[in-house]
């Protein structure tokens, strides 16, 4: 596996993101909207500043968006068009364009972060205790929702694709206690909420930032676990030509 | 043992299956360094199978294989260094532009060739930048063929290279083709084109039901089904008694087919040729063209490969 290779294919990666508008439009346009609006326009009624509240779930939405929804639907499109076959005959391994595709990820959510950070500092927010922490857990996070967009990615056509990362992006934004709180949700719903991938994430973050930290366990579990078995099962799922 | 400096491809015994159905059911191919190597047959008959685990795509069941002196699917990463593939269809992402793609390649090799000296060589300098999703199919295809030879391929497998070409471009194509092999590179050609078959390739393969069922040269595969026939025009309503007679057939084996149009179904030689001029002479009848029917590769082809239902 040659760095020059790797490199080159992530700049690829990264400018082609750039150049979809609509992938925009979810990884930056959406968690900056939902920061805004439930922090400015309709505050979100949650028991002390809603920014402490909104912002690790925007940061949580942020990764969502970038590791299962574009990082997928690009490589659901790859696989369409027959790019990751083509790319099976060069000397880029496997391992190398997984290497590719994680920096990509990586490059994106450098840029989500810095913006929804600034956006939230504007906005009167200060970050708590454990950043490093937040920033681990934000790891953890993409390499559970990368997963789930490369399991995906790998085992249907690529317009179900496209809808099922989209629909799992909605969906998940409205059960992942990202933009108002799992209490609001009626119980039955909120237990099956809480062992999903995208309330344990924002849950997750949100304790590392709260002062002082305050991890929530059972939140760190569940996403560990994801971030285990997604990407096992994307490895032995993953079928590179559709 | 095979010799590396003049064998690039080594095949012996390949079989594949795919759930019952045999794909490749023993196939045998020795191809030498800097030969254009055609690999013909109906679809479905094993071409693809048999290509794509030379490329170290797929793993044979049973069998040896070695290009270039290395086993495609355990050595498969140095063997990618040393070959260039180009797919029937697809592979490129239509974001990128040509020029974009060809520098992301390049950066792949380690010695690979200019970016812009394959864009002028397949005539896309015009659309260097142009997002490939708005190329035509014509100049995907020649992208398709850069993209092959970025990494200065020492055997190229080329998948229906000129599919969906204009007539320019495919001789174009053609011209490249031919300086690769006089350079010594190694080209594995599938196509269902037999005349690009037969103007390019050295040798050739025809695959049918996952078996070899006819391999040589053009002129071999032709010449093993002679077609034996002579085709003449002149003016028509000849009386072409003296001719059957005079050459021995019956009257069934030579005819005006159509107006002015004659066939003579016996083995050609030049008495036949001679007795068909004597003919026309005598009858005081003008000779406006003369063609002895050799088989082309189509009707070995056909002959050869069974029409499946």
């Amino acid at each position: 596996m040659k760095a020059r290779g790797v490199l080159a294919q992530a700049r690829a990666e990264t400018s082609l993101g750039l150049r979809r508008g609509e992938s925009l439009v979810v990884t930056i346009g959406i968690p900056v909207g939902v920061l805004l609006f439930f922090g400015r326009v309709q505050r979100v009624t949650v028991d002390g500043d809603p920014l402490d509240f909104l912002v690790p779930g925007v940061l949580a939405l942020a990764v969502m968006s970038s590791a299962m929804v574009s990082l997928g639907i690009a490589t659901g499109f790859d696989r369409r068009y027959g790019v990751l076959k083509r790319l099976g005959s060069t000397p880029l391994t496997r391992s190398g364009l997984l290497a590719a595709k994680t920096l990509y990820v990586l490059a994106i959510e450098t840029i989500q972060l810095s913006v929804l950070i600034g956006v939230a500092l504007l906005l009167g927010w200060r970050a708590g205790g454990g950043i490093p922490l937040a920033f681990l857990f934000l790891l953890i996070g993409t390499i559970a929702f990368a997963g789930l967009g490369l399991l995906l990615a790998g085992t249907l056509r690529a317009e179900a694709n496209l809808a099922v990362a989209n629909g799992l992006y909605l969906a998940l934004l409205f059960l992942g206690g990202m933009a108002y709180p799992l209490t609001k949700l009626p119980g039955a719903i909120r237990s099956i909420a809480e062992l999903l991938p995208a309330a344990a994430l924002a849950e997750s973050v949100r304790g590392a930032l709260e002062s002082p930290v305050d991890i929530p366990v059972k939140s760190v579990l569940v996403l560990v676990v994801w971030a285990i078995l997604l990407p096992v099962l994307a490895t032995k799922f993953f079928r590179w030509e559709e | 043992m095979t010799d590396t400096r003049t064998t690039a491809i080594h095949v012996r015994g390949l079989k594949k299956q795919y759930g019952s159905r045999n794909a490749v059911n023993g196939i045998d191919l020795e191809i030498g360094v800097g030969e254009v190597f055609g690999i013909l047959g109906p679809n479905g008959a094993g071409k693809t199978t048999t290509v794509e685990i030379l490329e170290g795509y797929r793993r044979p069941d049973s069998g040896a294989v070695k290009v270039l002196g290395l086993d495609p699917w355990s050595e498969g990463d140095a063997l990618k260094a040393r070959i260039g593939v180009m797919l029937q269809s697809g592979g490129l992402s239509p974001g990128l532009k040509p020029l974009e793609t060809l520098r992301l390649y390049a950066a792949f090799y380690e010695s690979p060739d200019e970016p812009r000296r394959l864009l002028d060589l397949v005539g896309l300098n015009d659309s260097a930048k142009t997002p490939i999703r708005r190329l035509s199919g014509g100049q995907y295809q020649r992208l398709s063929l850069a993209l092959a030879l970025i990494g200065r391929p020492e055997v190229l497998f080329l998948d229906e290279p000129t599919a969906g070409m204009d007539p320019r471009a495919r001789a174009t194509t053609w011209e490249i083709i031919q300086a690769l092999s006089e350079q010594g590179v190694t080209i594995v050609l599938t196509t269902h084109n037999l005349a690009e078959a037969e103007t390019l390739c050295g040798r050739i393969a025809i695959i049918d039901k996952g078996s070899v069922v006819a391999e040589g040269s053009p002129g071999e595969l032709t010449g093993a089904v002679m077609r034996s026939e002579l085709v003449f025009t002149s003016t028509p309503g000849l009386d072409t008694d003296t001719l059957w007679k005079s050459l021995g057939v019956s009257a069934e084996m030579c005819r005006e087919t159509a107006s002015g149009t004659y066939v003579v179904e016996a083995p050609t030689s030049t008495e036949l040729v001679r007795a068909v001029v004597n003919f026309l002479h005598e009858a005081n009848a003008p000779l406006f063209s003369l063609a002895t029917g050799q088989a082309t590769l189509e009707d070995v082809f056909l002959q050869l490969t069974e029409e499946t239902p």
